[in-house]
């Protein structure tokens, strides 16, 4: 019975449109640099999503190729993201992404 | 069953973005983040790419987030953020309004071109996945062959991270010129 109704490609597409949406939302809206980086990962993981979903419609494994370079990048973009913000908390008291108002040090 | 697994992956990931972003706790929002990332790899493994759910559980689930909160607590967790407060007075409509547009856009390019993903699609050469490890050594065929120059590529680039993240995050000695 429950097998009736099978998820197309439609469906994973639709929830990583919704994912990239939320992720979107959430960078925008958010002051913490911490979870603006983390809704960043949201929206690299809605694409990620995307390509895969694409490689199995269109039986083309380059899609996965792509996403196992986006997951380089995504690393090596975290790594210098939390260097970059470490660096930056180290000289100031500040918590959110208001007070860092000024690019003097 | 493939049907029962979607909706509960679906759960795990829209779950796991809303907390994300309602979350006023930045560990609760890391540890929501893990959730979201599971349901991911569990749908990369529905698609028959088990190799990048393999990468997805390590990379993510592990290295990532492990990272995000080791800088959660080097940085204090007791620093938890205020989100009723709105410190630009339109920025949540229009934020609002963007993101929902954004969604709206790909929701409706997904539905217009139903007649190509309305079916599931035959998958990656069907007849080859019958084997074990046939998703890894066709992926491992074409990393290695077409995008060689990219892989090696990423070599340097993780290299160039690393060595600037050191050098950013090194203490600078205070007997030195300048500050």
């Amino acid at each position: 019975m429950l097998s009736v109704v099978q998820p197309t490609s439609s469906w994973y597409l639709i929830l990583a449109a919704v994912l990239f949406g939320i992720g979107a939302f959430g960078v925008m809206v958010r002051r913490n640099p911490l979870v603006m980086f983390m809704c960043i990962e949201l929206m690299l993981n809605a694409v990620n999503l995307t390509f895969v979903t694409l490689a199995t419609a269109l039986s083309d494994i380059n899609g996965q190729v792509v996403v196992f370079f986006v997951m380089v990048v995504a690393a090596a973009e975290v790594v210098v993201g939390l260097g970059i913000i470490v660096a930056i908390m180290r000289r100031r008291n500040g918590i959110t992404a208001d007070d860092l108002s000024a690019l003097k040090g | 069953m493939e049907l029962f697994v979607f909706v509960v992956a679906a759960l795990m990931v829209l779950g796991g973005a809303l907390g994300v972003i309602t979350r006023s706790n930045p560990v609760h929002a890391a540890l929501s983040l893990v959730l979201t990332l599971f349901g991911i790899a569990v749908m990369f493994v529905s698609h028959d790419a088990q190799f990048l759910a393999a990468v997805q559980v390590i990379v993510y689930a592990g290295a990532i987030v492990v990272l995000f909160l080791f800088v959660i607590m080097l940085l204090g967790v007791d620093q938890t953020e205020d989100v009723n407060i709105e410190p630009i007075t339109v920025q949540r409509p229009l934020a609002l309004i963007v993101g929902v547009g954004v969604m709206g856009i790909v929701i409706a390019a997904v539905v217009a071109s139903k007649d190509l993903l309305g079916h599931r699609g035959d998958g990656l050469n069907a007849t080859t996945m019958e084997s074990t490890d046939a998703n890894i050594r066709q992926l491992a065929r074409h990393i290695f062959t077409n995008n060689v120059f990219a892989f090696e590529l990423t070599s340097v680039l993780l290299l160039v991270a690393v060595l600037g993240t050191v050098l950013m995050a090194r203490r600078v000695k205070s007997n030195g010129a300048g500050k």
